[in-house]
This record gives C-alpha cells, sequence and structure tokens, in this order.
C-alpha cells in the first residue's frame, strides 16, 4: 500500500478515536458549571454530589481525550510533513494559539476541579470548573479555525519558500508555501464561525445524551431517583434545545458550503448534473451512471433550500473534472447519515420533553430504554459530520478558491466546462505527506494504534461503566428518597451540618 | 524588531518552553522511572502515582505548545525534525499515552494483576520517554544526515548511535534523581527514608554518564563548543550547571531536600541552555554538509506570523505562569489521599 493511503487511514484512525473525547468534555463542561453554579446558589448538597460524581466520569474521558490528543499535534509533522511546510506559517500560529490560551488553561485548572475538591473552597473549585470548561472551548475554537482555513483559505498569501535567500526548487519548480497577510481574516475566515458553531452544538448533544444516557439508567433501576431525575430534566432541556438549533446551523452551513465548496455539497447531495436539484433523504450514489440509485427525495427540494426556488439551477458534479472530485459515496453517506440523526434528535428530544411536561416521562419506561443506548448517536453524527467535512474537502487538503459569475447562478469555468483551480493556491492530499517515511513504518504505527486505541476504547467503557454502576456517593436522607421531601430533609442537613462545622462557612 | 531579532527570540522562547517541560515533567518521567524500585507496598505505590497526579497534565503541555510553538515558527524544521524522526516520535507517542492512562486505569480495579500491568505500564511510558528524549538531542547534538530541502535521508539505525544512547541514559539518570528529590518532599516516614539511597544511585549514575557525554562532546563534535568564542559569557553556564550538578550531595548531606531539588532543576535549566548554545543557529545540524542544515533563518515563518506570535506569547504566558503558580500552591506538602485519588 502506498504511504499516503496509510497516512490517511492513521489520520482517520486516530482522529475518530480522539474526537469521542473532546465533545464530552466540552458537553459535560457545560454540565459541571451548571451543577457547581446551583449549588452556589442554592447550597443544596444534591449538586455536589451530582457535580462530584460528574466530574469522576469527566476526569476519566478528559485523560484519554490528552493521551490521544498529543498524537494529533505530532501526526501533523511526522505524516504531512509537505503540508506541514505548506501551511506552516498559517496553521501553526492558530495551534501554538491553542496550546498557550487552551491546553494550560483546561490541563492546569483540571488539577483544582478533580483533585482540589478538599483543597480549596466551593467558590475557587466554581472558578477552576469554568476555567476548564472555558479551556476546553478554546481549544475547540483555535482548531476549528485552523481546519477552516484548510477549507476556505483566507487571509493570506502564497508565496515560494527561500532557502539562505534563493528560492527552493523541487524539480525545477519553485517550492510555495502560505504567509499570513491578515491574522483577523485568516481566524474569520468564510466557515470559521459556521463550523465553530456547528461544532459546538455537536459538543452539547454528546454532552447532553451522555448525562441523559446515565440518568435514564439509574431511573429504570430505582437507583439515585432524585439525583437522575435532575441530571436528566437539565440534559433533557439542553439537548431539546441543542437539537432545535441544530437544525438552523445544519442550514446555513450548508448554504456555506455551496458557496466555497460546491464539488463538496454535490458530492454531500449525489448532485451529478447541473440544473434542478432533488433533495434525497436515502439513496446510493453511482459514479458509473452519474445518478442516485433507489434515491426517495423531494424534487427541487436542494434549490429550495439553497436558492429559495425549487426550480434553480444548482452546480454540480459535472463542473469539476473527475480528478477533482471528492468521493461521492462516502461523502453521500456519512453526510446524509449525519443529517438523519439530526431529525431523529428533535424527534426523541421534543417527545420526551412534551411526556415531562405532562408528568408522564418518568413512568414511560419504553423510552427511558432508548435513551440508555441514545448517547452513541450523537457521538456517531460528530464523526460522521467530520468524515463528511474532511471527505468532501477531497482531493484537497488545502481548498483553493472558486469563483462565481456576477449574477451567482453558475461557476465560472474553464474552455472544457470544467472549474479551473488555481493550483498555486491550494494543496493536494496526494502532494502533501512526509517525502521520506516509508510504507512500512507508517504502517507499523498504524498498527500499534490500532491495537493500542481498542485496549484503551475497552478499557475506558469497562471503567465507565464500573463508575456508573457504583453511583454518585450520597449520604444521609435524600439518598433513596423521593420528592419534595427528601429535598427539605436535604435542605436541613445542609445547614445543621453547617451549625455543626461552624467556622468553616464554605461548606456545608 | 528586525526578522532576525525575531528568529532569535523565537529560538530562544523555544528554549523556554523545552526548558519549562524538561523541568516540570522531567520529575513526573522520574516518578515513573523510580517506580517499580521505590515503592513497595500498594499504598505506596498509589502515593507514587499520587505525588504528581494533579500535575503531569499542565506539565506535559510544556511539550504541547513547544510542538506548536516548533511548527508555528518553524515549520521546516517541525517538518524535517518530526517526519525524519517517524519511529522515535510514534514510540515516544505510545510512551506518553501509556503513562497518562496507567496513572488514570491502575487503582479503579482491586485486581493484584491488572495494578501491577497499569504499573509496569506506568515505569515503561516513563523510562521509554526519557531514553527517547535524550536519543533526540542526541542526534540533534551530533548532526544528521539532509538532502536539500531539509528531509532527512538515513535509516531508524542511524539514530541509534553510541553518542545519542549515551545522552539517552544520561536523560533517564537525570530525570530519576530529580524525580526521587520531588518525591522525596511529596513523602514522609520509611517510604522517604527508603529514596534517599535512590537518589544518590541516580545522582551517581548521572555524575558518570554526564562526564562521559561532556568527554565525547568536547572530543568528538567540534561544533558544540564552536559558539563558546562567538559567546564567551556563555561560560557562566557551564561553571553554574556544574555548581548546580556539586551543589546536589552537598545539599543532600546537609538535609536539604528542597534546595537538593532546586539544583537538579537548575542542572536540567543550565542542559538544556548549553544544547540551545551548541546547536545555534541550527535547529537541524547536516551531518557533513553545513549548507543543508535547517537554521532558525532558514526554518522561520514570516516576519508577520512569528510577530504574531510573539503577542500572543506576551499576552498568555503570564496568565499561565500565574495560575501554574497557584496550582502548584494549591497542591504543595506531602501527598494526601482523598476519594478522588489515583
Amino acid at each position: 500500500m502506498d504511504v499516503v493511503l496509510l497516512s490517511r487511514i492513521q489520520f482517520a484512525v486516530s482522529i475518530g478515536f480522539h474526537y469521542i473525547f473532546p465533545p464530552l468534555a466540552i458537553g459535560l463542561g457545560v454540565v459541571l458549571v451548571w451543577l457547581e453554579a446551583g449549588y452556589l446558589r442554592t447550597r443544596d448538597p444534591i449538586y455536589e454530589t451530582a457535580a462530584r460524581f460528574w466530574t469522576k466520569v469527566f476526569a476519566l474521558n478528559f485523560a484519554i481525550g490528552v493521551a490521544t490528543g498529543i498524537v494529533m499535534e505530532f501526526q501533523f509533522g511526522t505524516n504531512w510533513a509537505t503540508y506541514s511546510r505548506f501551511v506552516g506559517d498559517v496553521f501553526g500560529s492558530a495551534l501554538a494559539a491553542e496550546g498557550i490560551f487552551a491546553f494550560f488553561l483546561e490541563s492546569g485548572f483540571l488539577a483544582i476541579l478533580v483533585f482540589g475538591w478538599d483543597r480549596v473552597g466551593p467558590k475557587m473549585h466554581f472558578f477552576a470548573t469554568l476555567m476548564v470548561s472555558l479551556g476546553s472551548i478554546f481549544s475547540s475554537v483555535w482548531i476549528v479555525v485552523a481546519n477552516s482555513w484548510q477549507q476556505t483559505p483566507a487571509g493570506h498569501h502564497v508565496v515560494p519558500v527561500l532557502r539562505n535567500g534563493v528560492p527552493l526548487l523541487k524539480d525545477g519548480v519553485p517550492v510555495l508555501r502560505a504567509e499570513i497577510v491578515d491574522f483577523w481574516a485568516l481566524v474569520f475566515n468564510p466557515s470559521t464561525v459556521h463550523r465553530l458553531v456547528h461544532v459546538w452544538i455537536g459538543a452539547f448533544l454528546v454532552g447532553a445524551f451522555f448525562v441523559m444516557s446515565i440518568a435514564a439508567w439509574y431511573l429504570l433501576k430505582g437507583r439515585h431517583r432524585e439525583f437522575a431525575r435532575r441530571s436528566f430534566d437539565g440534559g433533557l432541556a439542553l439537548a431539546t434545545v441543542s437539537a432545535l438549533a441544530m437544525l438552523v446551523s445544519g442550514h446555513r452551513q450548508a448554504d456555506n458550503v455551496y458557496r466555497h465548496q460546491p464539488a463538496k455539497l454535490a458530492a454531500f447531495e449525489g448532485h451529478y448534473r447541473t440544473g434542478k436539484a432533488t433533495l434525497n433523504m436515502f439513496g446510493v450514489p453511482d459514479d458509473a451512471t452519474q445518478t442516485v440509485k433507489y434515491g426517495v427525495g423531494v424534487p427541487g427540494g436542494l434549490g429550495l433550500l439553497l436558492h429559495g426556488d425549487a426550480s434553480a439551477q444548482v452546480v454540480g458534479l459535472d463542473r469539476f473534472r473527475p480528478e477533482d472530485r471528492p468521493p461521492v459515496g462516502i461523502s453521500f453517506q456519512s453526510y446524509h447519515v449525519m443529517v438523519g440523526l439530526g431529525f431523529s434528535f428533535i424527534g426523541l428530544t421534543l417527545f420526551a420533553s412534551f411526556l415531562r411536561w405532562r408528568g408522564t416521562l418518568y413512568d414511560t419506561r419504553w423510552l427511558l430504554w432508548l435513551f440508555v443506548p441514545a448517547v452513541l448517536l450523537p457521538i456517531v453524527s460528530n464523526e460522521l459530520g467530520w468524515v463528511a467535512a474532511e471527505v468532501g474537502r477531497q482531493p484537497w487538503i488545502v481548498h483553493p478558491k472558486v469563483t462565481w459569475t456576477a449574477d451567482g447562478s453558475d461557476l465560472v469555468v474553464g474552455p472544457a466546462g470544467h472549474v479551473v483551480y488555481d493550483e498555486r493556491e491550494g494543496l493536494r492530499t496526494l502532494d502533501a505527506a512526509s517525502p521520506n517515511v516509508t510504507a512500512s513504518q507508517v504502517l507499523g504505527s498504524l498498527i500499534g494504534f490500532g491495537l493500542i486505541y481498542l485496549a484503551l476504547g475497552a478499557v475506558w467503557v469497562f471503567i465507565l461503566d464500573k463508575k456508573i454502576k457504583h453511583g454518585p456517593d450520597e449520604e444521609g436522607p435524600s439518598a433513596e428518597g423521593t420528592g419534595e421531601g427528601a429535598l427539605e430533609a436535604a435542605g436541613l442537613r445542609a445547614v445543621h451540618e453547617g451549625r455543626l462545622t461552624g467556622g468553616d462557612g464554605t461548606r456545608g | 524588531m528586525s526578522y532576525e531579532a525575531l528568529c532569535v527570540t523565537w529560538f530562544v522562547l523555544e528554549g523556554v518552553l523545552l526548558t519549562g517541560y524538561a523541568l516540570l515533567d522531567g520529575f513526573d518521567l522520574g516518578v515513573g522511572i523510580l517506580h517499580p524500585f521505590v515503592p513497595r507496598t500498594d499504598l505506596e505505590r498509589r502515593i507514587s502515582m499520587n505525588s504528581i497526579g494533579p500535575l503531569w497534565d499542565g506539565n506535559e503541555v510544556w511539550l504541547v505548545t513547544f510542538g506548536g510553538a516548533l511548527f508555528a515558527a518553524f515549520p521546516e524544521a517541525y517538518a524535517s525534525v518530526f517526519s525524519g524522526f517517524y519511529t522515535a516520535f510514534m514510540l515516544l507517542l505510545i510512551a506518553l499515552i501509556s503513562r497518562a492512562v496507567s496513572m488514570e486505569f491502575r487503582s479503579k480495579m482491586e485486581s493484584a494483576a491488572w495494578r501491577r500491568f497499569w504499573d509496569w505500564a506506568f515505569f515503561g511510558g516513563s523510562f521509554t520517554a526519557s531514553l527517547l528524549f535524550g536519543v533526540a538531542v542526541g542526534n540533534a547534538m551530533i548532526g544528521v544526515a539532509l538532502d536539500d530541502a531539509g528531509n532527512f535521508t538515513g535509516g531508524v539505525l542511524n539514530q541509534l548511535g553510541p553518542y545519542p544512547l549515551l545522552v539517552g541514559v544520561m536523560t533517564v539518570s537525570l530525570f530519576a534523581m530529580h524525580g526521587g528529590l520531588f518525591l522525596y518532599l511529596k513523602t514522609d516516614g520509611e517510604f522517604q527514608q527508603r529514596l534517599r539511597e535512590w537518589m544518590w544511585r541516580s545522582w551517581g549514575l548521572f555524575m558518570v554518564t554526564f562526564m562521559l557525554t561532556t568527554i565525547a562532546t568536547v572530543a568528538f563534535i567540534p561544533r558544540a563548543t564552536e559558539n563558546f568564542r562567538r559567546f564567551p559569557w556563555a561560560v557562566v553556564v557551564v561553571v553554574g550547571t556544574v555548581l548546580a550538578v556539586a551543589n546536589i550531595p552537598r545539599c543532600l548531606y546537609r538535609d536539604r531536600p528542597g534546595l537538593a531539588f532546586l539544583s537538579s532543576g537548575g542542572v536540567i535549566a543550565g542542559l538544556v541552555a548549553l544544547f540551545g548554545l551548541a546547536l545555534y543557529p541550527n535547529l537541524v545540524t547536516a551531518a557533513g554538509d553545513p549548507l543543508r542544515s535547517v537554521t532558525i533563518f532558514n526554518a522561520a515563518s514570516s516576519p508577520k506570523t512569528l510577530g504574531i506570535m510573539l503577542i500572543i506569547a506576551a499576552v498568555g504566558m503570564p496568565f499561565v505562569l500565574t495560575y501554574s503558580g497557584v496550582i502548584y500552591w494549591t497542591f504543595r506538602g506531602k501527598v494526601k489521599l482523598g476519594e478522588h485519588s489515583y
């Protein structure tokens, strides 16, 4: 096998495994902030119990996220040296900003969040939790900025590389690299904001479904009822809002992809021929016949979404040379399953919210059973979203610009009717790998990572399961109590303890 | 600031980040290296891991930021080093993953076999990472085969010569000593007493490898000492490092472990500074053909990027140092195990 393909697989495996954890950290971080704020406001110990429990889960996830995250940073250099040379000036500064503004913040304060319960007061602890949560959100900012620049580059120019004052040549052609011209234009490149919002909502969905999954299991087992109800309520609220917001975000994303990477959107939709465009719900795109087989869709639906007009023309894959098109099958399926899952979140959360409003949610056991494994769905849709985004960008690792005609209805094309990309402005993935790394080296590391990640994944699930079965450490009457009485008892206990411990004042 | 001054500034800042990493994660790795030998009971092994429990993660960020800053400031060097040392970096990643997850997983199960497995993963990860860091420094000192574009042309086995291995062993003993001193400050009783002999052993091994490395460097790597002619003040670093090495046994005799720990930190900082002085202005020295070397001037990003990053560093680093200080202060004193400990 060739080095580029192996490096692609290794990147996909390592980012795919890693990306289970960052959304959990972002989503659970928000939950922790909310719980600790609740504790500071009400001094109701159930908040503290809950925060302590979720902290343990959070710490486990975070550790694996950190351990697998460092692989990502190194891999740009080890496997994609040519890419690193091309983008270092642009991409590197976002990465360095991530280190200084985000990683130090989250990793430093994580110490207090996890190990500092008995060393600092609740206010300081809340502050540490807030900083960890902010840190994880900041880190998503910089990495999405860097990735968005690869999708829709801006704020830079491409210049020849000088080596000791002379242009560096490779096979007689000058070697090029991208350099920053305008930092803020680079940070706010055309897709950053859309994609960042999309990533955040995706992370909130993962966090919320994760909490609901564990809470639903406790409710079904009749354990930690008060804790589980409050957790589920919080999770459901966050999930419902996020699922609805995702509809808006997803739509705006697709619009933006069409504007800047029309080949990608055409691949998402299996839209081969420029013209009126069907919005397919299912199907199997077939490159040979340039059609979507077994397709079920709304004729003109895509034009309606993009232009507000069902008969409007939508640019298709035929505007691009075959070697400039992304792989249609993977792009189409990953995108469609992601969108389908997105709609299922809306249905599921709205229905559960309706039952919650009616007061029957916690007696509807089949729905609670559904929520236990449902946490896998947002994890899968987050992963597939990235598959669609990255595979859809192919064959480019840095996507060059496209130009639209004055009225915006079609692309400017060359004499053969195809878009002529400026090869200087972009970089093809095929040209981006390290020139001196061999296939056997990459195969070796790929097998190594594969085995280690399988083992890590298994141990993670195993320990998580153990922690969940152990449950939150509750003491006193609030443990298995029900309803208002228990709350009152818990409140009384808190007051009582406060009096007993006297001067402490910070706790209890 | 001129472009040259920016390049030199970033070379120095990379040195600062590397020093921060070696100082801080150095003791984490050292605790891992001593882990199978010093603690005897399960409780002691937990104390050993928990001494660095809250700190290792933040300490590792110094390495991540060092890598990120190298990518941003000197992309040519980042690409050259990381692809050239592919296998070594993959081993390093696996070592760092083992180190991280072994702490997280070890005490989650009661089983003795489970705990033994993760104890060894903790040691293996820490030992391998320290050795690889040393081997990398050794290779950087002697230089590697590069083509015109700065790509490494040798094989994996070329990177395991006697000199790099010597520096690797020196690094392992240095971190073991540093970690031992750290652990001495975080423990008490019999466990602490047992550490004393290991501090002497690691100091002895470090002394021997340090002297051998110094002799080998002066004898076989003429480039390494050239800069002392350009920068005569650099002799101060040599003297300071030697004094710091000598101060460690002095402090141990006088029962001043805190000062001994600071001195071993001084040794680490001194050695990183000497490494930087030997290298300057190269980042990757081409063996045989100096014109092919990747230097801080031909590998740097544009002045604009270096300037922006300088602003980012100037804004961010004071915060990082402040809250890192607060966090270290929070976890001062002897290790106490609690509900959330490993």
